[in-house]
């Protein structure tokens, strides 16, 4: 069969379906390449390098169109474009089914196939063929870098001799692929990057990834694997307390990068207009779900706009064309695989296998028929999270009242504890003279001082501890040393003994303490 | 003035001993802080002697002179494996001082009582007579504490009583207890004149016996407080010994380091109560202070062991109800060169030392094995149990000793977590603190006791005597279990014989 490329039309575009590198890959296949002169300009193949490889160079579109039995492109169809398809070709392109419903039935009527590169079942196995995944890599690698070109500062703090660079403080919402690589890139350029996303699950990939996860206590947070692993829409509280959260976050983030995108659906707004006016002036927001509306409120799309106080918004939606000679080598891999998978036998023949999961799922038109949206795959998209039993959480107003309840209990047994000490006090102190209380004064004082400062004694200094209170508790020397001048030979004997004892006491106790102390070494 | 002059010494004294207290939150801030104490002591000393000490300069500086030699004597020669002995036998010194102390004071308030009868005064001086030229002279031929207690007036001698009762009391237990500890700590190398056996006893009677002494106190006390005379207080200093000596008596080896402590807290107390009857706030003070670090500290120990304080202190093991889970599976044994190829493999080895480490003084061969695994670029590290031992803090001080440094010595709450994904753990002489019956065995008398969770780790390592259970005479399911070799022998000699094999 014969496969055609032609050069991308749509304003921007950059990308090519076809690399001379994949064009080699799909002549193992038995298929031939053509490929429109000029198409690969722009992602830095010149027309030479595909002779080179082999890849038959047709000037204008029309004649690829005519010529090639499968037409592979980045964007979909134009109405031109779509005129030109003839009932036996297959199209491979980014489709979008969901919002391009009356094209999808046009074509379909004409019998071509369609297999749309944005409908890749999310399973192990296509994942070679994943074009939204390796394109989200790029556009979050190129969000980071974009973010860097207009944030006038370092992302990593330095230490320098003409003065102290703070480090970036980087927000990464949803940590989908883009998300992730956004993560990755401003890590590796030194940046403290702080990572959102309605998926707790995904907390241990954002933190093997070096940032921190942004944790949103609440009770029903998604199980994502019901989906596919892409993020679905959260209940009115959630969006609540999430976004109070970044309202509390914005003062301190100097770049967000937002990526939240819920399938076939308008991107979700969780940068509000008052969130934009909290953050410092230079800070930049790079939105990467500018094209179905923005995750910011200010976003315009495939512009870069800069607010009333001095914050960059970019909403360009071009990121991986902007990276066209990388995009294009992984599109144009991604879709060398699915060509890969639908000439089982390489052998030139295209099997069009509705059977197999991955390419039922990715055909929306086939045999004059739509056939989106495809059943649910055989294999689930990721094991579901076992569902765990969890120790009944507590709402915030009932963990209070348990608090409040506890606190109110201690307050009782305290009160109670002071009330109980204080009357037998004042008993006590009714019938016992002045000099009694005030020495009993000193007595509780000094009770509550050793407490307090006991508590702070280290483990390891137990022994010491012991040795040297040992040592002090000879101070019933004084004692001893009070009596010893009485006149009674008795007393003064008793006496006498009890001061060489203490005396011993003493210097065995701080001596060996000392020896002890001394011992202990830091490595 | 002179009055004036030793409270404001005794304030300087008392801030330094909070100070040196305090100190011990840190090993480096500790070597400061026991000057503190050394310093507050001094000051405590001298300005008694120059202030309302009584005279007798010469021979108290003299006695102070000949107890320092001794105990530093005791403090220089004494093995750091001993340290929990010396604890004990110098408690048994500051109970017996506050007993003398607590009886001098009884003999004084006789002897003034006696001065008063001859000069035909009333003693002590009711509380609405004026106080006549001619008592004052009687009070006059006294000097220190005889002075005061001869302005006292009838209240005032009945709380003294009730003070120095209790003084004396605490201290008797204080001294018979801790000579107990100390004989049962120390073992066959005991210097006392009479073996210990260092498993718990008792005598026929158990604790009704204890009961009975102390009620026999209680009576004394009052008997003594309504005739003043000797005779009771000495049966109470007589019944109080015995509780001493019957109680600790009752309490096996492995629970000493509670017994330690508390015998600790009572040395504390008994100098409280004695300040009291001399009215001297220092005393007062510092005992407090002391009193209540023992207190905490038998707390923490008996937290550590999940048992309340009153358990320990009754003696044996209780609450052990129902049937024991039976051990399943064999020790397997190991020799040196399969530990050590395990230890050559391993990236990360936790230490477990007990109280069997101690007694082997196994801790230098510990420490070179540990230089050695270290000097592999080995992470190694030492869990400490708090119980572990026969002392608070004991291995952490036979550690030091041996040059462990301190920072890669843990606590068991710094190093649960970690057990599964360490290599290698070496058990030295430690039993029931790695017991994983404690969590597993509702009915084990140690269930709900915190242990150190060594079972997890990938391979466990036992150098142990013999087959022979604990001091709580438990049998230990971690011994059977898959990942657990014995490696028999005396600890000394098997980390000796690890240690050429180690490269």
């Amino acid at each position: 069969m014969k496969i055609g490329t032609p050069k991308e039309i749509a304003d921007g575009e950059a990308r090519v379906a076809m690399t001379p590198a994949s064009a080699k890959e799909l002549q193992k296949l038995g298929h031939d390449c053509l490929i429109e002169a000029g198409a690969g300009l722009a992602a830095g193949f010149d027309d030479a390098a595909y002779e080179e490889a082999g890849v038959t160079v047709l000037k204008g579109a029309a004649k690829v169109w005519s010529e090639a039995d499968v037409i592979a492109k980045v964007r979909p169809p134009t109405e031109t474009e779509a005129k030109r398809l003839k009932d036996d070709k297959t199209l491979v392109s980014f489709f979008y089914p969901g919002s391009n419903e009356a094209q999808m039935k046009t074509i379909a009527k004409k019998g071509t196939t369609v297999v749309a590169m944005d409908m890749v079942p999310r399973i192990s196995r296509a994942q070679k063929m994943d074009a939204l995944s390796s394109m989200a890599n790029i556009a979050g690698y190129r969000a980071v870098i974009e973010a860097g070109n207009n944030f006038g500062r370092f992302f990593t703090g330095q230490v320098t001799a003409a003065g102290k660079v703070p480090p970036a403080k980087v927000l990464v919402v949803g940590a989908g692929v883009a998300g992730l690589a956004a993560i990755g890139t401003a890590t590796s350029l030194g940046a403290i990057v702080y990572a959102f996303d309605v998926r707790p699950e995904v907390s241990e990939q954002i933190e093997s990834m070096g940032a921190e996860f942004v944790f949103l206590d609440f009770e029903d947070s998604q199980d994502s694997s019901a989906s596919g692993g892409y993020a679905a829409p959260s209940s009115p509280e959630f969006q609540e307390k999430q976004l109070e959260k970044f309202r509390e976050m914005a003062p301190e983030i100097d770049i967000v990068i937002t990526t939240a995108l819920i399938p076939n659906r308008d991107a979700p707004v969780l940068w509000t207009k008052d969130m934009v006016e909290a953050m410092k002036p230079g800070s930049v927001i790079i939105d990467l779900a500018a094209e179905r509306g923005g995750n910011c409120e200010l976003t315009v799309k495939d512009e870069k706009i800069v607010s009333d106080n001095g914050v960059t918004i970019v909403g360009y939606t071009d990121f991986p064309s902007r990276m066209a000679a990388q995009s294009s080598t992984l599109y144009a891999t991604n879709i060398r695989h699915l060509m890969t998978d639908l000439t089982p036998e390489k052998d030139g023949v295209i099997d069009h296998d509705m059977e197999d999961d991955v390419i039922r799922g990715a055909t929306v038109t086939h045999g004059g028929e739509v056939t989106y949206p495809p059943p649910k795959p055989k294999v689930a998209a990721i094991a579901a999270a076992p569902k765990k039993e969890k120790p009944k959480e507590l709402t915030a107003e009932e963990k209070r009242a348990q608090e409040t309840l506890a606190f109110q209990q201690q307050t009782k047994f305290q009160v109670g504890l002071l009330a109980v000490g204080g009357v037998l006090l004042l008993l006590a102190g009714l019938y016992t003279p002045a000099s009694f209380m005030q020495h009993f004064i000193v007595f509780t004082l000094a009770c509550f001082v050793g407490f307090q400062v006991i508590w702070g004694v280290a483990h390891s200094l137990h022994t010491p501890l012991m040795a040297v209170t040992n040592a002090i508790s000879s101070i019933i020397i004084l004692g001893a040393l009070l009596q010893i001048g009485s006149g009674s030979v008795l007393v003064m004997l008793l006496a006498g003994l009890a001061v060489f004892m203490a005396g011993i006491n003493i210097f065995g106790g701080f001596l060996v303490t000392r020896r002890m102390l001394a011992m202990f070494q830091k490595s | 003035m002179e009055l004036g002059f030793t409270n404001a010494a005794y304030v300087v004294a008392g801030v330094l001993f909070i100070l040196s207290l305090g100190g011990l939150s840190s090993q480096e801030s500790a070597k400061r802080a026991i000057w503190y104490g050394i310093v507050g002591m001094a000051v405590a000393v001298l300005a008694t002697l120059v202030g309302p000490g009584s005279g007798l300069w010469v021979a108290s500086l003299v006695l102070i002179a000949l107890g320092g030699a001794i105990g530093y004597q005791l403090a220089t020669r004494v093995q750091m494996t001993q340290m929990p002995e010396l604890v004990a036998a110098m408690h048994s010194l500051v109970g017996l001082a506050a007993v003398f102390v607590g009886l001098n004071a009884h003999i004084e308030i006789g002897r003034v009582a006696a001065a008063f009868a001859e000069a035909g005064q009333i003693f002590p001086r009711p509380y609405d007579v004026a106080v006549t030229p001619e008592a004052l002279a009687v009070a006059e031929q006294f000097r220190g504490f005889g002075a005061v207690v001869a302005k006292k007036i009838p209240v005032e001698i009945t709380i003294l009583q009730i003070e120095l009762a209790l003084g004396v009391w605490i201290g008797a237990i204080t001294f018979t207890g801790s000579i107990v500890a100390y004989g049962k700590l120390s073992g066959s190398s005991s210097l006392l004149p009479f073996e210990i056996d260092t498993s718990a006893k008792q005598l026929p009677g158990g604790h009704a016996l204890n009961a009975g002494a102390a009620a026999l106190s209680l009576i004394c006390l009052f008997w003594f407080l309504g005739s003043g005379g000797t005779f009771p207080l000495v049966i109470l200093t007589l019944a109080a010994l015995f509780i001493g000596y019957h109680l600790i008596m009752g309490i096996g080896g492995a629970d000493m380091p509670v017994v330690v402590s508390m015998l600790n807290s009572y040395s504390g107390w008994a100098a409280a109560a004695i300040g009291f009857s001399l009215g001297n706030d220092l005393l007062i003070t510092v005992g407090a202070l002391v009193g209540s670090s023992g207190a905490i500290l038998s707390y923490i120990m008996c937290k550590a062991m999940n048992r309340s304080f009153v358990s320990v202190i009754l003696g044996g093991f209780g609450g052990a109800s129902g049937e024991q889970m039976a051990v399943e599976g064999e020790q397997v044994a190991i020799e040196a060169d399969g530990v050590a190829s395990a230890l050559n493999e391993a990236d990360s080895v936790v230490i477990v030392p007990g109280y069997g480490m101690a007694v082997a003084q196994a801790q230098q061969a510990v420490s070179e094995l540990t230089r050695k695994l270290r000097a592999a670029g080995k992470e190694v590290r030492f869990a400490i149990h708090p119980v572990a031992g026969r002392l608070p803090g004991h291995m952490n001080v036979l550690l030091a000793e041996a040059k462990v440094p301190y920072d890669i010595v843990l606590e068991m709450d710094e190093i649960n977590d970690d057990f599964p994904s360490t290599d290698v753990v070496i058990v030295i002489g430690s039993n029931d603190i790695v017991n994983p019956a404690a969590q597993d065995d509702p009915n084990s008398p140690i269930a709900g006791m915190p242990v150190l969770e060594v079972w997890k780790a990938k391979q466990v390592f036992v150098s142990k005597r013999g087959q022979g259970t604990g001091y709580s005479g438990i049998e230990n399911p971690l011994f059977f279990k898959d990942n657990t070799r014995m490696f028999y022998g005396d600890a000394k000699a098997s980390v000796d014989k690890l240690l050429p094999l180690i490269d």
